[in-house]
């Protein structure tokens, strides 16, 4: 479980975050979801360590991870997987280096092993045979899988997805949402994905925070969410024809 | 500017701590010895053989005085291509060329958040990415200016018996004439210096590059600048101490 206690980040003048205090619970697919420019990004990099917040604790099952020293801090890392928006693969790298980077760099697996594990996680994401591949020569949405394939390649604690449907058509981003459910069910992992695609919420949001001009302004679970009185969640929530149509049926 | 003469010694701090495993450091010092070393040699070995021409052909040019022997023009075209034209021009031209490519290189990897990916697996990204670099720049460069030396006067010596200015056993005299070991030595400290601030000036601006690529070839061509400025102070500090 992840834990943020009263966390504020700014930037110069500009206060991003203010007093956010949320859990994000293990085994359930949390979500952090907000207008762009509320403050999820910058939320999801304090709780990884990429910002440095001004105030508040980022507590991983106990242990805060801000009050850490640099040793501590690595051996946490090694727990989380990440899923970048822009997948964020090594260009340099074939797709069977880019997910056994983590591996060799961390383990004293020899290249068998390695290879094993590769393949284990290139099949779970349905990428066979795809191994000497470069990042380049592959489409957005088997990036996205073979980012998904690195960062559960270490057996990962925490998993963050930061948009993970960015780019992506309908189709595709079904089969990523389904992907992170079942991975996250599977692992038992505490799942975190920030998003702004309410087809994303719908299908896969167990538990959900939304984020408005940088303060918590409401949580709960998908089925709460619908039917939610709070002005600017169902603002944001009911901004599309299809979602007002949704919500209409709903009332009727 | 004190921030950012802060953030690079912090960087190059950082830069040059204990890696996580050696083995995939050991393998990234020879790729990068390949890509800044080897893949330089075409560019170094054209351009000493041309400034060896010139520097041979322009002394020549300006002996007016028949009291100057004709030796002088190979001791000229040695001295200036130990003293200077290799171990300065050639680290001018590499901040050009291998600056800019590892600026560009680290700042695309920046800006599409590769670094970010590594920090978040635990792997300290500026070690990983800059050591090698730095590590590889130190030991290559001394010899991509040694090949420079040996082309450089090859080249005096190639237009000066093709022309006929100057024949080959004067040249070669001349190239002899009072030759000072020390030179060498001095030619090759200023190298690591210069190959040492080409590659963690060029790795500065590529890994702190934000924004886009138009950002990424912005940084590109501030490391080029910044370098060049920089080879160019050392160059007058270095000499200053070791020849004055």
């Amino acid at each position: 479980m992840i834990e943020v206690k009263n966390l504020y980040k700014s930037f110069g003048e500009t206060e991003v975050l203010t007093d956010i205090s949320f859990s994000f619970l293990k085994g359930k697919v949390n979500m952090i979801i907000g207008q762009s420019g509320s403050g999820k990004s910058v939320l999801s990099k304090c709780i990884v360590g990429l910002h440095q917040p001004d105030k508040g604790e980022v507590l991983y099952d106990g242990q805060d991870f801000l009050k850490l020293d640099l040793v501590d801090k690595k051996e946490i890392r090694k727990n989380i997987g990440m899923l970048f928006q822009a997948s964020a693969l090594f260009d340099s790298m074939t797709v069977e280096e880019n997910v056994g980077f983590p591996l060799k760099m961390f383990t004293n697996k020899t290249a068998k092993e390695i290879k094993k594990r590769v393949d284990e996680c290139l099949d779970r994401v349905n990428l066979e045979d795809k191994n000497h591949l470069y990042p380049a020569e592959t489409s957005g949405g088997m990036q996205k899988r073979i980012a998904i394939a690195r960062a559960i390649a270490m057996k990962p604690a925490y998993l963050f997805c930061d948009e993970p449907n960015s780019g992506l058509d309908p189709k595709t981003s079904i089969v990523i949402d389904n992907l992170i459910r079942e991975i996250t069910y599977e692992m038992d992992i505490t799942t975190i994905v920030i998003t702004h695609d309410m087809n994303s919420v719908i299908e896969i949001g167990d538990h959900i925070m939304f984020l408005y001009e940088g303060k918590k302004w409401w949580s709960g679970d998908k089925q709460d969410i619908l039917r939610s009185k709070n002005n600017e969640l169902n603002d944001f929530v009911y901004a599309s024809k299809f979602m007002k149509t949704l919500k209409e049926k709903l009332t009727t | 500017m004190f921030f950012h003469i802060g953030r690079y010694f912090e960087l190059i701090w950082r830069s040059f701590s204990r890696p996580e495993k050696l083995s995939i450091y050991r393998t990234q010092f020879v790729k990068e010895i390949d890509s800044i070393g080897l893949s330089s040699i075409g560019i170094v070995a054209l351009m000493s053989v041309f400034m060896g021409a010139v520097i041979a052909l322009q002394t020549a040019s300006n002996m007016d005085s028949p009291l100057l022997p004709a030796y002088t023009v190979g001791f000229t075209a040695r001295q200036s291509i130990l003293l200077e034209f290799s171990p300065t021009i050639i680290a001018l031209i590499l901040s050009g060329k291998v600056g800019s490519n590892i600026a560009s290189e680290i700042g695309t990897m920046r800006v599409t958040e590769q670094i970010d990916a590594l920090d978040i697996m635990g792997v300290n990204s500026a070690a990983y990415l800059i050591l090698p670099k730095v590590l590889a720049g130190l030991f290559i460069f001394p010899f991509l200016i040694i090949i420079s030396m040996f082309l450089g006067i090859f080249g005096g010596w190639f237009i000066c018996i093709s022309t006929g200015i100057v024949s080959s056993n004067d040249y070669i005299y001349g190239i002899q004439y009072d030759f000072r070991p020390f030179h060498v030595f001095y030619a090759l400290i200023k190298t690591v210096i210069f190959a040492f601030i080409i590659t963690t000036v060029a790795s500065y601006h590529g890994y702190f590059a934000k924004g886009s690529a138009l950002e990424v070839g912005r940084s590109s061509t501030k490391a080029v600048v910044y370098s060049s400025i920089l080879i160019l102070i050392f160059n007058y500090i270095v000499t200053q101490l070791l020849l004055i």
